[in-house]
Protein backbone atom coordinates (compact mmCIF):
# COMPACT_ATOMS: atom_id res chain seq x y z
CA UNK A 1 0.00 0.00 0.00
CA UNK A 2 1.31 3.69 -0.98
CA UNK A 3 0.14 6.81 0.70
CA UNK A 4 0.50 9.82 -0.02
CA UNK A 5 0.48 12.88 2.49
CA UNK A 6 -0.15 16.13 1.27
CA UNK A 7 1.64 19.10 3.70
CA UNK A 8 1.12 22.39 3.88
CA UNK A 9 3.41 25.65 5.15
CA UNK A 10 1.27 27.96 7.39
CA UNK A 11 2.52 30.34 10.19
CA UNK A 12 3.59 28.97 13.17
CA UNK A 13 0.49 28.56 15.56
CA UNK A 14 2.00 30.03 18.38
CA UNK A 15 2.73 33.14 16.04
CA UNK A 16 0.42 36.33 17.33
CA UNK A 17 -1.14 37.15 14.30
CA UNK A 18 -0.97 40.60 12.59
CA UNK A 19 -3.27 42.30 10.17
CA UNK A 20 -1.85 44.45 7.89
CA UNK A 21 -2.40 48.04 8.11
CA UNK A 22 -3.36 48.33 4.25
CA UNK A 23 -5.72 45.53 4.86
CA UNK A 24 -4.55 42.98 2.54
CA UNK A 25 -3.73 40.61 4.67
CA UNK A 26 -1.63 39.35 7.68
CA UNK A 27 2.37 39.90 8.67
CA UNK A 28 4.39 37.24 6.99
CA UNK A 29 7.33 38.88 7.14
CA UNK A 30 10.29 37.60 9.21
CA UNK A 31 7.41 35.37 10.76
CA UNK A 32 7.83 31.51 12.34
CA UNK A 33 6.40 29.59 9.72
CA UNK A 34 5.95 25.50 10.34
CA UNK A 35 3.54 22.56 8.81
CA UNK A 36 0.17 23.05 9.18
CA UNK A 37 -0.22 21.29 12.46
CA UNK A 38 -2.90 18.59 11.75
CA UNK A 39 -0.29 17.45 8.30
CA UNK A 40 1.74 16.84 10.91
CA UNK A 41 -0.80 13.93 12.24
CA UNK A 42 -1.13 12.56 8.78
CA UNK A 43 2.51 12.01 8.12
CA UNK A 44 2.85 10.62 12.02
CA UNK A 45 -0.05 7.93 10.97
CA UNK A 46 0.96 7.15 7.43
CA UNK A 47 4.84 6.77 9.06
CA UNK A 48 3.22 4.88 11.72
CA UNK A 49 1.30 2.54 9.32
CA UNK A 50 4.28 2.07 7.34
CA UNK A 51 6.43 0.93 10.34
CA UNK A 52 3.30 -1.40 11.09
CA UNK A 53 4.42 -3.02 8.12
CA UNK A 54 0.75 -2.28 6.21
CA UNK A 55 2.12 0.53 3.98
CA UNK A 56 5.40 0.21 1.75
CA UNK A 57 5.43 3.78 0.40
CA UNK A 58 4.98 6.90 1.89
CA UNK A 59 5.16 10.21 -0.30
CA UNK A 60 4.61 13.78 1.03
CA UNK A 61 3.84 15.98 -1.52
CA UNK A 62 3.06 20.33 -0.57
CA UNK A 63 1.79 22.68 -3.33
CA UNK A 64 3.25 26.35 -2.91
CA UNK A 65 5.95 28.63 -3.11
CA UNK A 66 9.77 28.15 -3.25
CA UNK A 67 9.98 27.90 0.64
CA UNK A 68 7.16 25.28 1.29
CA UNK A 69 9.67 22.53 0.34
CA UNK A 70 10.30 22.75 3.78
CA UNK A 71 7.50 20.65 5.47
CA UNK A 72 8.32 18.02 2.46
CA UNK A 73 12.07 17.90 3.95
CA UNK A 74 10.25 17.62 7.54
CA UNK A 75 8.10 14.96 6.77
CA UNK A 76 11.24 13.20 4.94
CA UNK A 77 13.40 13.45 8.37
CA UNK A 78 10.33 12.06 10.37
CA UNK A 79 9.84 8.80 7.99
CA UNK A 80 8.78 9.84 4.78
CA UNK A 81 10.43 8.20 1.57
CA UNK A 82 10.22 10.75 -1.00
CA UNK A 83 8.66 14.26 -1.33
CA UNK A 84 6.93 15.88 -4.24
CA UNK A 85 6.94 19.95 -4.23
CA UNK A 86 4.23 21.60 -6.60
CA UNK A 87 5.60 24.92 -6.87
CA UNK A 88 2.94 27.61 -7.54
CA UNK A 89 3.00 30.92 -6.58
CA UNK A 90 0.28 33.04 -5.37
CA UNK A 91 -2.96 32.27 -3.46
CA UNK A 92 -4.17 28.86 -4.16
CA UNK A 93 -7.75 28.32 -3.06
CA UNK A 94 -8.54 24.27 -1.53
CA UNK A 95 -10.10 24.00 -4.95
CA UNK A 96 -6.73 24.82 -7.09
CA UNK A 97 -4.81 22.66 -5.14
CA UNK A 98 -7.14 19.91 -4.78
CA UNK A 99 -7.56 20.06 -8.70
CA UNK A 100 -3.42 19.75 -8.90
CA UNK A 101 -3.07 17.18 -5.97
CA UNK A 102 -5.80 14.93 -8.50
CA UNK A 103 -3.09 15.30 -11.17
CA UNK A 104 -0.75 13.75 -9.30
CA UNK A 105 -2.73 10.89 -7.41
CA UNK A 106 -3.57 9.66 -11.41
CA UNK A 107 0.21 9.89 -11.89
CA UNK A 108 1.46 8.19 -8.24
CA UNK A 109 -1.75 6.05 -8.29
CA UNK A 110 -1.53 5.80 -4.37
CA UNK A 111 -4.18 3.69 -2.34
CA UNK A 112 -4.56 6.41 0.35
CA UNK A 113 -4.12 10.06 0.50
CA UNK A 114 -3.63 11.41 4.02
CA UNK A 115 -3.85 15.55 5.07
CA UNK A 116 -4.78 18.12 7.91
CA UNK A 117 -8.49 18.13 8.28
CA UNK A 118 -7.76 21.98 8.42
CA UNK A 119 -5.31 24.17 7.62
CA UNK A 120 -4.77 27.01 10.60
CA UNK A 121 -3.89 30.05 8.78
CA UNK A 122 -7.25 30.42 5.97
CA UNK A 123 -9.49 27.51 8.25
CA UNK A 124 -11.43 26.29 5.31
CA UNK A 125 -11.21 22.47 5.79
CA UNK A 126 -11.88 21.30 1.86
CA UNK A 127 -9.05 20.12 0.32
CA UNK A 128 -9.39 16.62 1.36
CA UNK A 129 -13.09 16.26 0.74
CA UNK A 130 -12.83 17.99 -2.79
CA UNK A 131 -10.02 15.95 -3.63
CA UNK A 132 -12.19 12.78 -3.06
CA UNK A 133 -14.75 14.69 -4.73
CA UNK A 134 -12.41 15.04 -7.72
CA UNK A 135 -11.52 11.31 -7.77
CA UNK A 136 -15.04 9.42 -6.67
CA UNK A 137 -13.34 8.20 -4.01
CA UNK A 138 -14.59 7.80 -0.26
CA UNK A 139 -13.89 10.21 2.83
CA UNK A 140 -12.65 9.81 5.83
CA UNK A 141 -12.72 13.40 7.59
CA UNK A 142 -11.96 14.67 11.14
CA UNK A 143 -10.34 10.90 12.21
CA UNK A 144 -9.40 10.79 15.29
CA UNK A 145 -8.55 6.51 14.81
CA UNK A 146 -7.59 4.55 12.26
CA UNK A 147 -7.36 1.01 11.70
CA UNK A 148 -6.09 -0.36 8.71
CA UNK A 149 -7.79 -3.86 7.49
CA UNK A 150 -6.42 -5.08 4.26
CA UNK A 151 -8.16 -3.12 1.39
CA UNK A 152 -10.38 -1.32 4.25
CA UNK A 153 -9.70 1.44 6.36
CA UNK A 154 -12.05 1.58 9.64
CA UNK A 155 -12.08 5.30 10.79
CA UNK A 156 -13.02 6.95 13.78
CA UNK A 157 -14.54 10.61 12.81
CA UNK A 158 -14.92 13.03 15.46
CA UNK A 159 -18.23 14.59 14.69
CA UNK A 160 -20.42 17.16 16.72
CA UNK A 161 -22.41 14.83 18.58
CA UNK A 162 -19.50 13.18 19.32
CA UNK A 163 -17.54 9.86 17.49
CA UNK A 164 -18.61 8.35 14.68
CA UNK A 165 -17.10 5.30 13.05
CA UNK A 166 -17.34 4.27 9.13
CA UNK A 167 -15.54 1.65 7.03
CA UNK A 168 -14.08 2.92 3.74
CA UNK A 169 -12.78 0.82 0.63
CA UNK A 170 -9.12 2.24 -0.61
CA UNK A 171 -8.35 4.16 -2.40
CA UNK A 172 -9.50 6.84 -0.23
CA UNK A 173 -8.98 10.21 1.68
CA UNK A 174 -8.57 10.85 5.28
CA UNK A 175 -8.75 13.95 6.60
CA UNK A 176 -6.54 13.76 10.01
CA UNK A 177 -7.66 14.97 13.65
CA UNK A 178 -4.94 16.59 15.85
CA UNK A 179 -6.20 13.73 18.32
CA UNK A 180 -5.28 10.83 15.76
CA UNK A 181 -1.04 10.93 17.38
CA UNK A 182 1.37 12.40 18.31
CA UNK A 183 3.39 13.80 16.07
CA UNK A 184 7.30 12.78 16.75
CA UNK A 185 9.98 14.89 16.57
CA UNK A 186 12.81 14.54 14.04
CA UNK A 187 15.95 13.19 15.61
CA UNK A 188 19.74 14.98 14.22
CA UNK A 189 20.53 11.54 12.46
CA UNK A 190 16.84 11.39 10.45
CA UNK A 191 17.22 15.38 9.29
CA UNK A 192 20.81 14.49 8.49
CA UNK A 193 19.33 11.47 6.37
CA UNK A 194 15.88 13.28 5.05
CA UNK A 195 18.54 16.10 2.89
CA UNK A 196 19.64 12.85 0.67
CA UNK A 197 15.85 11.76 0.19
CA UNK A 198 14.91 12.98 -3.11
CA UNK A 199 12.52 15.81 -3.65
CA UNK A 200 10.31 15.99 -7.51
CA UNK A 201 9.87 19.08 -8.25
CA UNK A 202 7.14 19.98 -10.50
CA UNK A 203 5.55 23.09 -11.88
CA UNK A 204 1.88 24.06 -11.58
CA UNK A 205 2.07 25.72 -14.45
CA UNK A 206 3.33 22.43 -16.37
CA UNK A 207 -0.29 20.91 -15.05
CA UNK A 208 -2.44 22.49 -17.00
CA UNK A 209 -4.81 23.68 -14.37
CA UNK A 210 -6.25 27.24 -14.00
CA UNK A 211 -5.62 28.35 -10.42
CA UNK A 212 -6.12 31.34 -9.87
CA UNK A 213 -8.60 32.56 -7.56
CA UNK A 214 -12.12 32.17 -7.72
CA UNK A 215 -13.14 34.21 -4.57
CA UNK A 216 -11.53 38.09 -4.02
CA UNK A 217 -10.00 39.09 -0.85
CA UNK A 218 -11.35 42.14 -0.64
CA UNK A 219 -10.30 43.56 2.49
CA UNK A 220 -9.02 42.00 6.06
CA UNK A 221 -9.02 43.74 8.81
CA UNK A 222 -8.82 43.14 12.49
CA UNK A 223 -11.86 41.22 14.71
CA UNK A 224 -13.61 44.20 17.06
CA UNK A 225 -11.30 44.36 20.35
CA UNK A 226 -13.12 43.36 23.49
CA UNK A 227 -13.17 46.09 26.33
CA UNK A 228 -10.68 45.47 29.11
CA UNK A 229 -11.90 43.67 32.15
CA UNK A 230 -11.55 43.37 35.79
CA UNK A 231 -10.19 41.63 38.51
CA UNK A 232 -12.21 40.24 41.36
CA UNK A 233 -10.69 40.12 44.64
CA UNK A 234 -13.00 36.89 45.73
CA UNK A 235 -15.80 34.54 44.12
CA UNK A 236 -18.10 36.21 46.83
CA UNK A 237 -17.36 39.38 44.71
CA UNK A 238 -17.64 37.52 40.85
CA UNK A 239 -20.79 36.23 41.55
CA UNK A 240 -22.09 39.78 43.21
CA UNK A 241 -21.22 41.47 39.77
CA UNK A 242 -22.44 38.38 37.16
CA UNK A 243 -25.89 38.97 38.99
CA UNK A 244 -26.19 42.58 39.80
CA UNK A 245 -23.82 44.33 36.99
CA UNK A 246 -23.69 41.74 34.28
CA UNK A 247 -27.11 40.47 35.03
CA UNK A 248 -26.68 36.87 33.91
CA UNK A 249 -27.15 34.38 36.60
CA UNK B 1 -32.51 31.96 -9.02
CA UNK B 2 -33.01 30.65 -5.54
CA UNK B 3 -31.03 29.74 -2.86
CA UNK B 4 -30.91 26.18 -1.53
CA UNK B 5 -30.54 25.65 1.87
CA UNK B 6 -29.45 22.31 3.16
CA UNK B 7 -31.25 21.35 6.45
CA UNK B 8 -29.30 19.22 9.24
CA UNK B 9 -31.30 16.66 11.24
CA UNK B 10 -31.53 13.03 12.65
CA UNK B 11 -34.34 11.50 10.68
CA UNK B 12 -36.94 12.53 13.45
CA UNK B 13 -36.58 16.58 14.24
CA UNK B 14 -34.49 19.53 12.41
CA UNK B 15 -31.32 19.87 13.99
CA UNK B 16 -30.92 23.40 16.06
CA UNK B 17 -28.49 25.13 13.27
CA UNK B 18 -30.68 24.66 10.71
CA UNK B 19 -32.69 27.64 11.87
CA UNK B 20 -29.97 29.68 12.11
CA UNK B 21 -28.65 28.34 8.61
CA UNK B 22 -31.86 29.14 7.43
CA UNK B 23 -31.52 33.01 8.60
CA UNK B 24 -28.16 33.26 6.76
CA UNK B 25 -29.63 31.91 3.52
CA UNK B 26 -32.41 34.51 3.60
CA UNK B 27 -30.24 37.09 3.60
CA UNK B 28 -28.49 36.36 0.88
CA UNK B 29 -32.00 35.81 -1.06
CA UNK B 30 -35.50 35.96 0.04
CA UNK B 31 -36.57 32.99 -1.74
CA UNK B 32 -35.41 30.39 0.36
CA UNK B 33 -35.76 26.63 -0.22
CA UNK B 34 -34.84 23.69 1.77
CA UNK B 35 -33.60 20.26 0.79
CA UNK B 36 -34.18 17.69 3.62
CA UNK B 37 -32.19 14.48 2.78
CA UNK B 38 -32.89 11.52 5.21
CA UNK B 39 -34.63 8.35 5.66
CA UNK B 40 -38.15 8.12 7.11
CA UNK B 41 -37.53 11.40 7.68
CA UNK B 42 -40.94 12.54 6.84
CA UNK B 43 -41.68 14.41 10.26
CA UNK B 44 -38.58 16.55 9.94
CA UNK B 45 -39.91 17.46 6.55
CA UNK B 46 -42.73 19.02 7.98
CA UNK B 47 -40.67 21.02 11.12
CA UNK B 48 -38.79 22.56 7.97
CA UNK B 49 -41.67 23.54 5.77
CA UNK B 50 -43.43 25.36 9.05
CA UNK B 51 -40.22 27.74 8.93
CA UNK B 52 -41.63 31.04 7.29
CA UNK B 53 -38.22 31.72 5.45
CA UNK B 54 -38.44 28.25 3.35
CA UNK B 55 -40.77 28.89 0.40
CA UNK B 56 -40.17 25.15 -0.53
CA UNK B 57 -39.40 22.20 0.66
CA UNK B 58 -37.59 19.17 -1.07
CA UNK B 59 -37.39 16.21 0.82
CA UNK B 60 -35.49 13.13 -0.51
CA UNK B 61 -35.36 9.50 1.46
CA UNK B 62 -33.90 6.44 1.05
CA UNK B 63 -31.94 3.97 3.34
CA UNK B 64 -29.09 5.23 2.02
CA UNK B 65 -29.07 8.34 3.32
CA UNK B 66 -29.87 7.27 6.75
CA UNK B 67 -26.49 8.41 8.04
CA UNK B 68 -25.76 12.09 6.56
CA UNK B 69 -23.05 10.14 4.42
CA UNK B 70 -21.22 12.78 2.36
CA UNK B 71 -20.24 10.42 -0.67
CA UNK B 72 -24.67 10.12 -0.55
CA UNK B 73 -25.83 13.64 -0.01
CA UNK B 74 -23.48 15.10 -2.58
CA UNK B 75 -24.62 13.54 -5.70
CA UNK B 76 -28.18 14.77 -5.02
CA UNK B 77 -27.57 18.42 -3.87
CA UNK B 78 -25.40 18.62 -6.75
CA UNK B 79 -28.00 17.84 -9.41
CA UNK B 80 -30.57 20.07 -7.87
CA UNK B 81 -27.94 22.96 -7.39
CA UNK B 82 -28.63 23.47 -11.58
CA UNK B 83 -31.85 25.65 -10.43
CA UNK B 84 -30.20 27.48 -7.78
CA UNK B 85 -27.61 30.20 -7.23
CA UNK B 86 -26.34 29.49 -3.61
CA UNK B 87 -25.98 26.32 -1.71
CA UNK B 88 -26.01 26.97 2.04
CA UNK B 89 -25.39 25.03 5.05
CA UNK B 90 -23.71 25.20 8.42
CA UNK B 91 -20.18 25.28 9.02
CA UNK B 92 -20.59 22.12 11.96
CA UNK B 93 -19.16 18.67 11.41
CA UNK B 94 -22.33 18.36 9.07
CA UNK B 95 -22.00 20.54 6.70
CA UNK B 96 -18.05 20.89 6.58
CA UNK B 97 -17.74 17.18 5.66
CA UNK B 98 -20.12 17.51 2.61
CA UNK B 99 -20.24 21.06 1.19
CA UNK B 100 -17.08 20.87 -0.21
CA UNK B 101 -17.60 17.62 -1.59
CA UNK B 102 -20.33 19.78 -3.59
CA UNK B 103 -18.51 22.27 -4.50
CA UNK B 104 -15.49 20.58 -6.43
CA UNK B 105 -18.41 18.62 -8.43
CA UNK B 106 -19.77 22.21 -9.57
CA UNK B 107 -16.45 23.31 -10.11
CA UNK B 108 -16.88 26.08 -7.40
CA UNK B 109 -14.31 27.34 -4.81
CA UNK B 110 -16.16 27.42 -1.81
CA UNK B 111 -16.51 30.06 0.86
CA UNK B 112 -16.35 28.46 4.12
CA UNK B 113 -17.49 29.69 7.78
CA UNK B 114 -18.96 32.70 7.00
CA UNK B 115 -20.41 35.00 9.78
CA UNK B 116 -21.81 37.67 8.21
CA UNK B 117 -23.69 38.65 4.65
CA UNK B 118 -22.82 41.57 3.19
CA UNK B 119 -24.63 41.03 -0.77
CA UNK B 120 -25.34 37.88 -2.48
CA UNK B 121 -21.87 37.44 -2.92
CA UNK B 122 -19.90 39.32 -0.47
CA UNK B 123 -19.09 37.67 2.51
CA UNK B 124 -17.08 38.12 5.81
CA UNK B 125 -14.95 35.25 7.21
CA UNK B 126 -12.63 34.71 10.23
CA UNK B 127 -9.30 33.48 9.19
CA UNK B 128 -6.77 32.46 11.67
CA UNK B 129 -8.33 31.31 14.62
CA UNK B 130 -10.62 34.59 13.96
CA UNK B 131 -7.04 36.65 14.95
CA UNK B 132 -8.53 37.67 11.40
CA UNK B 133 -12.10 39.12 9.48
CA UNK B 134 -11.73 38.83 5.47
CA UNK B 135 -14.50 40.36 3.47
CA UNK B 136 -14.35 37.86 0.18
CA UNK B 137 -16.13 38.50 -3.30
CA UNK B 138 -17.11 35.18 -4.71
CA UNK B 139 -17.05 34.97 -8.33
CA UNK B 140 -18.47 32.20 -9.30
CA UNK B 141 -21.57 31.54 -11.22
CA UNK B 142 -22.81 29.21 -8.84
CA UNK B 143 -21.97 29.62 -4.94
CA UNK B 144 -21.16 26.90 -1.91
CA UNK B 145 -21.16 28.78 1.21
CA UNK B 146 -21.01 27.09 4.71
CA UNK B 147 -22.10 29.50 7.55
CA UNK B 148 -20.84 29.95 11.39
CA UNK B 149 -24.57 29.25 13.00
CA UNK B 150 -23.71 31.38 16.03
CA UNK B 151 -23.04 34.47 14.13
CA UNK B 152 -26.91 34.34 13.04
CA UNK B 153 -30.11 34.55 15.05
CA UNK B 154 -32.23 31.22 14.47
CA UNK B 155 -34.93 31.78 12.32
CA UNK B 156 -39.07 32.08 13.38
CA UNK B 157 -39.67 28.15 13.85
CA UNK B 158 -43.35 27.74 13.35
CA UNK B 159 -46.04 29.81 11.48
CA UNK B 160 -44.72 28.80 7.95
CA UNK B 161 -46.80 26.11 5.51
CA UNK B 162 -44.40 25.19 2.25
CA UNK B 163 -45.08 22.86 -0.10
CA UNK B 164 -43.18 19.73 0.27
CA UNK B 165 -42.09 18.04 -2.92
CA UNK B 166 -40.51 14.57 -2.99
CA UNK B 167 -37.60 13.75 -5.14
CA UNK B 168 -35.61 10.73 -6.53
CA UNK B 169 -33.20 9.23 -4.34
CA UNK B 170 -29.67 8.71 -6.54
CA UNK B 171 -27.51 5.42 -6.22
CA UNK B 172 -25.71 4.14 -3.50
CA UNK B 173 -22.44 4.95 -2.51
CA UNK B 174 -21.32 1.53 -2.41
CA UNK B 175 -17.12 2.00 -0.89
CA UNK B 176 -17.94 4.08 2.39
CA UNK B 177 -20.15 2.09 4.85
CA UNK B 178 -21.48 3.58 8.30
CA UNK B 179 -20.56 1.24 11.42
CA UNK B 180 -22.17 3.20 14.05
CA UNK B 181 -22.16 6.60 15.90
CA UNK B 182 -21.80 6.89 19.63
CA UNK B 183 -23.38 10.04 21.40
CA UNK B 184 -22.94 11.30 24.55
CA UNK B 185 -26.74 11.21 25.68
CA UNK B 186 -26.84 14.24 28.17
CA UNK B 187 -29.90 15.93 29.83
CA UNK B 188 -27.48 19.64 29.77
CA UNK B 189 -28.21 21.64 27.25
CA UNK B 190 -26.18 21.86 23.79
CA UNK B 191 -23.02 23.18 23.74
CA UNK B 192 -23.61 24.62 20.65
CA UNK B 193 -26.69 26.74 21.32
CA UNK B 194 -26.53 27.04 25.78
CA UNK B 195 -26.99 30.72 27.08
CA UNK B 196 -24.24 29.76 30.12
CA UNK B 197 -21.23 27.44 29.04
CA UNK B 198 -18.57 26.43 32.04
CA UNK B 199 -15.33 25.26 30.27
CA UNK B 200 -12.44 23.08 32.09
CA UNK B 201 -9.30 23.00 30.66
CA UNK B 202 -5.45 21.29 31.78
CA UNK B 203 -5.82 23.09 35.35
CA UNK B 204 -8.45 20.66 36.48
CA UNK B 205 -5.32 17.93 36.69
CA UNK B 206 -8.06 14.78 36.04
CA UNK B 207 -11.53 13.65 34.80
CA UNK B 208 -12.48 13.06 38.26
CA UNK B 209 -12.17 16.85 39.09
CA UNK B 210 -14.74 17.44 36.09
CA UNK B 211 -17.04 17.02 38.98
CA UNK B 212 -16.47 20.14 40.22
CA UNK B 213 -17.82 22.06 36.69
CA UNK B 214 -20.20 19.34 36.55
CA UNK B 215 -22.13 20.98 39.85
CA UNK B 216 -21.81 24.44 38.84
CA UNK B 217 -22.69 23.41 35.11
CA UNK B 218 -26.04 21.72 36.57
CA UNK B 219 -26.47 24.60 39.40
CA UNK B 220 -26.64 27.21 36.20
CA UNK B 221 -28.31 25.03 33.48
CA UNK B 222 -25.63 25.52 31.74
CA UNK B 223 -23.34 23.63 29.07
CA UNK B 224 -20.01 21.84 29.79
CA UNK B 225 -17.26 22.72 27.49
CA UNK B 226 -13.31 22.16 27.86
CA UNK B 227 -10.55 23.20 26.20
CA UNK B 228 -8.58 20.78 23.36
CA UNK B 229 -5.60 20.09 26.49
CA UNK B 230 -8.39 18.66 28.43
CA UNK B 231 -9.91 16.83 25.78
CA UNK B 232 -6.03 15.32 24.64
CA UNK B 233 -5.59 14.54 27.93
CA UNK B 234 -8.77 12.41 27.95
CA UNK B 235 -10.72 14.13 30.93
CA UNK B 236 -13.67 14.43 28.94
CA UNK B 237 -15.08 13.30 24.97
CA UNK B 238 -14.37 15.32 22.31
CA UNK B 239 -17.88 16.80 21.76
CA UNK B 240 -16.98 19.22 24.57
CA UNK B 241 -14.05 20.93 22.59
CA UNK B 242 -14.52 24.52 22.44
CA UNK B 243 -11.88 26.26 19.88
CA UNK B 244 -10.46 26.60 16.58
CA UNK B 245 -11.08 22.62 15.91
CA UNK B 246 -13.70 22.27 18.04
CA UNK B 247 -16.86 24.32 18.53
CA UNK B 248 -17.50 28.21 18.62
CA UNK B 249 -19.80 29.09 20.91
CA UNK B 250 -21.22 32.23 21.41
CA UNK B 251 -22.95 31.73 24.63
CA UNK B 252 -24.42 34.97 27.57
CA UNK B 253 -21.87 33.96 29.60
CA UNK B 254 -19.15 32.16 29.35
CA UNK B 255 -16.51 30.61 32.06
CA UNK B 256 -13.43 29.33 31.86
CA UNK B 257 -11.82 27.30 34.47
CA UNK B 258 -8.25 26.55 34.54
CA UNK B 259 -7.92 27.39 30.77
CA UNK B 260 -4.83 29.79 30.00
CA UNK B 261 -6.33 30.85 27.28
CA UNK B 262 -4.21 29.66 24.01
CA UNK B 263 -4.76 31.71 20.99
CA UNK B 264 -6.81 28.16 19.53
CA UNK B 265 -9.08 27.99 22.19
CA UNK B 266 -10.16 31.87 22.46
CA UNK B 267 -10.94 31.19 18.96
CA UNK B 268 -13.95 29.50 20.21
CA UNK B 269 -15.68 31.63 22.88
CA UNK B 270 -14.07 35.42 22.17
CA UNK B 271 -17.59 36.33 21.23
CA UNK B 272 -19.05 35.26 23.99
CA UNK B 273 -20.98 38.09 25.93
CA UNK B 274 -19.31 38.06 29.05
CA UNK B 275 -16.63 35.92 29.70
CA UNK B 276 -15.36 34.47 33.10
CA UNK B 277 -11.70 33.72 33.95
CA UNK B 278 -11.00 31.62 36.63
CA UNK B 279 -7.01 30.58 37.19
CA UNK B 280 -4.14 30.93 39.70
CA UNK B 281 -1.85 32.39 36.71
CA UNK B 282 -2.57 36.09 37.02
CA UNK B 283 -0.50 36.22 33.59
CA UNK B 284 -2.60 33.43 31.84
CA UNK B 285 -4.04 35.02 28.70
CA UNK B 286 -7.39 33.90 29.10
CA UNK B 287 -7.85 37.13 31.52
CA UNK B 288 -6.74 39.61 28.29
CA UNK B 289 -10.44 38.38 27.12
CA UNK B 290 -12.31 38.08 30.60
CA UNK B 291 -15.13 40.99 31.44
CA UNK B 292 -14.27 39.09 35.54
CA UNK B 293 -10.75 37.30 35.96
CA UNK B 294 -10.56 35.65 39.02
CA UNK B 295 -7.20 34.78 40.17
CA UNK B 296 -7.66 32.04 42.36
CA UNK B 297 -7.12 28.15 43.10
CA UNK B 298 -9.58 26.62 41.17
CA UNK B 299 -9.79 23.95 43.70
CA UNK B 300 -11.40 26.61 46.66
CA UNK B 301 -12.69 28.59 43.89
CA UNK B 302 -15.14 26.67 42.45
CA UNK B 303 -16.45 24.73 45.97
CA UNK B 304 -16.90 28.77 47.03
CA UNK B 305 -18.76 29.50 43.60
CA UNK B 306 -21.12 26.67 44.61
CA UNK B 307 -21.73 28.11 48.33
CA UNK B 308 -22.46 31.73 46.52
CA UNK B 309 -24.83 30.18 44.14
CA UNK B 310 -26.83 28.34 46.77
CA UNK B 311 -27.25 31.27 48.62
CA UNK B 312 -29.14 33.61 46.00
CA UNK B 313 -32.28 33.29 45.78
CA UNK B 314 -33.11 33.03 42.15
CA UNK B 315 -30.95 31.86 39.53
CA UNK B 316 -32.11 32.44 35.62
CA UNK B 317 -32.40 29.49 33.60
Amino acid sequence: MKILVAVKRVIDYNVQIRVKEDGTGVVTDNVKMSTNPPDDNAIEEAVKIKEAGKATEVVAITVGEEKAQETVRKALAVGADRGIHVKADGILEPLAVSKILQKIVEKEKPDLVFMGKQAIDDDCNQTGQMLSALLNWPQATFASKIDVKDKKLEVTREIDEGLETIEINVPAIVTCDLRLNEPRYASLPNIMKAKKKPIEEISASDLSIDTSPRVEQIKVEEPPKRKAGIKVANVAELVQKLKNEAKVI
Amino acid sequence: MAVLLIAEHNNKELRPFTLNAATAASQIDSEVHAVLIGNNSAEASKQLSELPVIKKVLSIEAPHYENFTAENFAPVVVKLAENYSHIICSANTFGKNLMPRIAAHLDTSQVSDIIKVISSDTFVRPIYAGNAFATVKSNDAKKCVTIRPTSFDPCESSGGSAPIEKIDAAEEFSNTKFVKREEIKSDRPELGTARIVVSGGRGMQSGDNFKLITEVADKLGAAIGASRAAVDAGYISNDHQVGQTGKVVVPDLYIAVGISGAIQHLAGMKESKVIVAINKDGEAPIFSVADYGLEADLFEALPQFMEELNKLNTIQK
